[in-house]
């Protein structure tokens, strides 16, 4: 049987079983942190920052911190909203992210937040990086433009044997997430249409395949991403 | 090939966690790692191709196609910009005929810039084919570039004229000088190797060893400043049957060297620190991380090890003590600064690329290959000898309350006598800066502790060097008032942070290029007074990296403007808020000037 235990977040008293990834025990007590690298039943990684907070004045990712008995969180200070504002910001800065033209429009996360935290341009300077689109493999395309590098493909597809398909290359600025012409040759289209949903922009898409949904009609177009969570 | 590779891979016991080394011998082998050699390597350890990529394409020194039988990387640190880099690097691209980037159309020769080699008191210096060439003129330069093209060996330009002590050692022989400026009591005192482990194996146990090394309030000699003593204790009653003693020698905080000259000179000190960190923590193996700028030190630093184990100070029954067992190998890293961090030196140790893990749990409890795992810088192991050896009391005597003992220091840049120096905690900024020979009417500002520590002007030269006021990972880099500091320095650390980023972190991986282009426009006299605003504003955003990298990679800006608001304000005074001055009209209608002028 599992113990439960008692935290605070922003004052509010809340329950949740003892050593549950924090951003789930919030959501559970109805209170939404902000995530974007973060993906249910996948290791957490703590790389996008987004969900920072501050557990006993001390900022850590929410994502891979554990709640425990009496732990003080505080996740909406002024300082952390702004933080997170500018994380996004500099994503819209570092990469190629044109909404209008992308395929993920609406159901896109990163362009979810933008609209949560009512950014219209960027505080810092635009890269305009000359990226690629690699459209070799027989039923993936990879948008260079639009990966922001969070790790969820890499650390959450697996093929059939449970080798990895997606893997890091080079490091910094030219940080980029490569495709294994092997272990990627044969993958399912369910496996395929599992990691363009793990994605949480449009970086990648299945060929020849449309999303069901229109253009206005899609999660974030209407609702707020966390509202779900936050108007239980 | 086929033939190397195999060979290789069968050495290390097909053995996915050591890639590392993997890559490094095929690499020595066959020059460079095509995508041919990364296929066998998949297909022989049965691990994806892209996972090979992942962590060959993240250490600058592999390479994916040839860089030139003789690869020359030469320093782009501050150090060597001040001493004259700029000529030495004209010198080689007009003798080889070719810009640095580039290899010779013949594939003879390839020019490369690195991030500071650990040569900082004998700049410019150079590594070519992994072997340091230090004090470089343009005169050398090109006569280096004519050996090459008259087909001579590595072994002939070098020449003999080796560095003293054991750089001219058979093993090593090697160019490089230790500059010993000073011999503190700690470090650099007289040593007999095997005495303190005959110590432990008479009187001490494990405990008795941890409760010593507490006594004397050690510090960790990283930068960080962990107590020793503690970071053992905590590894000693961690769960596992398992555990392990790593060796910090992966230098990379540009001006720092004084790990250099205690590898070169002590090597046995180093080792039997290890050996007894393993007696104190139950651990019977132990890796030395070194940095790929030292390998030219590892046939030398493997001799060394198998005498020791010669004279029993290694291996089983270490002493003659039954069930006293320890034993060490050496890891060398592929050049990436962020894998002084401990637990991405943990990560490259593994074979992956050298990215910074999430904590808890800490190495102590989960380290190398999930194992309880100490990580040690290479003078703390030094320290903790001498500790065992002459007593918490004595070494409590030295220093000052905060910081015990002594510190190793590496003193760089616009001064009479760069080198190392063994101080006592407590000295202030102007008494190394005396030592050094530097006059203090000539100095613009001092960067301690390196790119991630700070940059200080004349007013704190009175601060003293402990933990307590200015904590310090051991380097001073001495600027002149000639020296242009946004230019000379700022940009150049700014751009090492962009280059060393792992990339994981998005503040750390933005923000350094971010930062690197606003100084850059700042130097080009484009900067406007919002720029200097938003520079010390958006520092807040790195606290929230994961690492100490990212968390202090914009140190150098801050702690300049911070003490040289005036050369910042100064340089941003012509330029108007109301419009973009970094607009060119010239630049702007180039391409319709071109299309108008060809009809």
């Amino acid at each position: 049987m599992s113990t439960f235990v008692k935290f605070i977040i922003d004052g509010k008293i809340c329950l949740s079983e003892e050593g549950k990834q924090l951003i789930e025990a919030a959501k559970e007590n109805d209170i939404y942190i902000p995530t974007l690298c973060n993906y249910p039943g996948i290791p957490p990684k703590g790389s996008c920052r987004i969900c920072t907070v501050l557990i006993n004045n001390r900022p850590a990712t929410a994502c891979t911190t554990k709640v425990t008995e009496n732990m003080d969180i505080k996740t909406s200070t002024p300082e952390l909203e702004d933080f997170r504002k500018a994380v996004i910001e500099l994503l819209f800065s570092e990469g190629n992210h044109f909404c209008p033209s992308c395929e993920r429009s609406g159901n896109c996360e990163l362009q979810a937040l933008a609209y949560k935290y009512r950014i219209a341009v960027s505080r810092f300077p635009y890269f305009f990086p000359e990226r690629t689109i690699e459209s070799w493999h027989p039923k993936l395309i990879k948008d260079h433009n639009r990966c922001i590098l969070c790790k969820r493909c890499i650390r959450g597809i697996k093929n059939n044997e449970g080798k990895t398909i997606f893997a890091y290359g080079r490091r910094g600025q030219y940080l980029e997430i490569n495709i294994d012409p092997e272990t990627s040759k044969n993958i399912s289209d369910e496996l395929a249409e599992q990691a363009m949903n793990i994605c949480p922009v449009g970086a990648i898409l299945v060929k020849e395949k449309g999303f069901i949904t229109p253009i206005g009609k899609r999660k974030y177009d209407y609702n707020i991403i966390g509202s779900e969570i936050e108007n239980q | 090939m086929g033939n190397t590779i195999n060979a290789v891979i069968k050495k290390y016991n097909g053995d996915e966690t050591r890639l590392m080394d993997i890559l490094l011998d095929i690499q020595t082998e066959l020059g460079y790692i095509s995508d041919w050699t990364i296929e066998q390597i998949s297909k022989a350890l049965d691990i994806p191709a892209v996972e090979i990529i992942q962590t060959l394409s993240f250490y600058h020194f592999f390479h994916r196609e040839p860089k030139g039988k003789y690869t020359i990387y030469l320093n782009d640190s501050v150090v060597s910009n001040f001493n004259g880099k700029d000529e030495v690097k004209k010198a080689f691209e007009e003798e080889a005929g070719i810009k640095f980037g580039q290899v010779t159309p013949d594939g003879l020769i390839g020019l490369f810039e690195t991030s500071c080699i650990g040569m900082s008191d004998q700049e410019p210096a150079a590594l070519i084919n992994e072997q340091p060439f230090p004090s470089l003129t343009p005169e050398k330069a090109k006569k280096i570039i004519r050996m090459m093209k008259d087909g001579k060996s590595i072994e002939d330009i070098k020449g003999n004229k080796y560095g003293e002590g054991n750089n001219s050692h058979y093993l090593m022989r090697s160019l490089v000088n230790n500059n010993i400026q000073e011999r503190g009591p700690v470090i650099f005192s007289d040593y007999t190797p095997g005495e303190a482990i005959k110590k432990i194996v008479k009187e001490l146990s494990s405990t008795d060893i941890i409760e010593e090394i507490k006594k004397s309030y050690l510090r960790g000699r990283g930068g960080a400043g962990f107590p020793t003593g503690l970071k053992w204790e905590i590894a000693r009653k961690a769960q596992g049957d398992i555990k392990y003693i790593f060796c910090n020698a992966d230098e990379g905080e540009p001006g720092t060297f004084k790990d250099r000259v205690i590898l070169t000179e002590l090597p046995k000190l180093v080792f039997e620190g290890m050996v007894i960190a393993g007696y104190a923590v139950g651990a019977k193996y132990g890796i030395l991380y070194l940095r790929n700028e030292y390998r030219y030190m590892r046939d030398y630093l493997e001799h060394v090890l198998q005498e020791m184990r010669d004279d029993g100070l290694l291996g089983k029954f270490i002493g003659g003590k039954k069930g006293f067992d320890f034993d060490i190998r050496i890891q060398c890293g592929a050049g990436a600064y962020v894998c002084g961090e401990e637990s991405a030196l943990i990560e490259s140790a593994e074979g992956k690329r050298g990215e910074p893990r999430d904590r808890p749990p800490f190495p102590v409890e989960s380290g190398y290959l999930n194992k309880p795992t100490v990580v040690n810088n290479v003078e703390t192991f030094c320290t903790a000898v001498k500790i065992i050896l002459y007593g918490s009391e004595w070494y409590n005597r030295m220093g000052t309350k905060e910081s015990r003992g002594t510190k190793v220091l590496s003193v760089s840049g616009d001064c009479e006598r760069p080198g190392i120096y063994e101080v006592e905690w407590g000295f202030s900024v102007n008494d190394i800066l005396r030592k050094a020979g530097a006059k203090t009417h000539e100095i613009l500002a001092v960067q301690v502790g390196g790119p991630s520590g700070s940059c200080i002007s004349e007013k704190e030269f009175g601060r003293v060097l402990a933990y307590e006021d200015l904590a310090t990972g051991g380097s001073l880099i001495i600027i002149g008032k000639k020296r242009n500091l946004i230019k000379d320095v700022v940009l150049n650390f700014q751009h090492f942070f962009m280059e060393e980023s792992c990339g994981s972190c998005v503040p750390c991986r933005v923000l350094t290029v971010v930062y690197k282009k606003i100084i850059e426009k700042i130097v080009r006299g484009e900067g406007k007074s919002s720029d200097i605003e938003n520079l010390q504003k958006w520092s807040v955003y790195m606290k929230n990296n994961r690492c100490g990298l990212g968390q202090t990679a914009t140190n150098p800006t801050i702690t300049a403007i911070k003490n040289f608001k005036y050369l910042f304000d100064e340089s941003v005074k012509n330029n108007s808020e109301s419009f973009n001055t970094s607009f060119n009209e010239d630049e702007a209608v180039k391409e319709y000037i071109e299309i108008f002028n060809k009809k």
